[in-house]
């Protein structure tokens, strides 16, 4: 890889022991180290929905025939059917659909911003962050509509022991099992976090590719970081998009 | 823009049209899985619930594998650090089977 090798020139950037251990820098092994743990808490999370989904019943009839009960765990795509401006309209797991969509082409131009650093293009690196941090924000929004809908409920709300109760939150839940609302809180909300902080890492590489810090160290390393996350962000989603929202 | 023009003394080198053609390969192909999963959603018979299942957890595996080894270029490292990225997903995988029998357990003791 091209800025492997601008790094290995200088000696100052190789490990303490003169080499660097699986002709990867330092940085980049690491970063590599972190998100595997990070794996790890996310399958956490998502066999902990296998977990609780499987010890509760399920819905036995045809899915056209499902309405939301304490009783057994819902049918995601019977939930998850709501898209913004179309008030009132089933049209289960598009806006879903639409935010995957966002997701893997940020994944995109992130791979082309790391493509230009190798390079050395500084004009295409920042051209290419910055849609990288257009996609994210767009995530982050889709994702924040989708919980204040989640959060606000039907119009018809579900009827508990005579008293209707619109929405969800960590105490109620119109769509199903409690259960079923924390964990959207909890495995989209930890998601989405992830999300933020990568958008976060991205602003601060793309201030700095366009001050010329990476120019002056000689290498663009820190977008493959980084990128590194971002894509891990979007791998995440492929999986909690086929466990939360398709199964 | 014309003033970091300015102060940029690192000359770009030309883009490899044939690498940048590859990337957007990839991006077409994960999109693509995407729309297949969508159509099979709604298309397959209901009774086919754990066919349907499979397929969307194998195609999971199809995005997931060109994200890593492409994008996140793992399949261009050294084989030493694909593996020790790799292996330790088998703690993953006892654990979806000793908790998914878990659930099973607690379904039936309820």
């Amino acid at each position: 890889m091209a800025s492997t090798a601008i790094a290995a020139k200088n000696n100052k950037n190789l490990w303490q022991g003169g080499v660097s251990p699986l002709k990867a820098s330092y940085g980049k092994i690491m970063m590599w180290f972190f998100l595997l743990s990070d794996a790890f808490t996310f399958s956490g999370l998502l066999i902990t929905y296998g977990l609780l989904r499987y010890s509760h019943p399920a819905f036995e009839g045809k899915t056209a025939d499902f309405v939301a009960s304490h009783d057994y765990w819902p049918i995601p795509e019977k939930i998850f059917d709501a898209v913004p401006f179309l008030h009132g309209i089933s049209i289960p797991l598009a806006f879903v659909g639409l935010m995957t969509f966002i997701l893997i082409l940020s994944s995109v131009t992130m791979v082309l911003a790391v493509e230009a650093g190798h390079r050395m293009d500084r004009k295409n690196v920042m051209k290419w962050m910055l849609w990288t941090i257009v996609g994210g924000l767009a995530f982050l929004s889709c994702q924040a509509w989708e919980w204040s809908h989640f959060i606000h409920g039907t119009d018809h709300g579900l009827i508990i022991g005579g008293e209707t109760i619109f929405g969800a939150n960590l105490a109620v839940n119109e769509y199903g099992p409690q259960l079923f609302a924390d964990l959207f809180f909890f495995i989209t909300g930890f998601h989405g976090t992830h999300v933020l902080s990568g958008v976060i890492l991205n602003v601060i590489v793309f201030y700095q590719a366009s001050v010329g810090t990476f120019e002056k160290r000689g290498h663009y390393e820190m977008i493959e970081k980084v990128g590194l996350y971002w894509h891990f962000v979007d791998l995440v989603w492929v999986f909690v998009f086929t466990f939360f929202y398709l199964i | 823009m014309a003033l970091l023009e300015e102060i940029s003394q690192v000359k770009a080198q030309p883009a490899d049209r044939s690498n940048i053609l590859k990337i957007w390969k990839i991006a077409g192909l994960l999109l693509i899985v995407t729309i297949i999963e969508f159509i099979f959603a709604f298309s397959l018979p209901e009774s086919w619930k754990w066919m349907k299942i499979s397929i969307f957890v194998g195609l999971t595996f199809v995005k997931a594998f060109y994200i890593i080894s492409e994008f996140m270029h793992l399949k261009h490292e050294t084989k030493v650090l694909i593996w020790s990225i790799a292996l330790p997903m088998i703690f993953v995988v006892w654990f979806v089977i000793a908790l998914i029998y878990e659930g099973g357990a607690i379904l039936g003791a309820r």
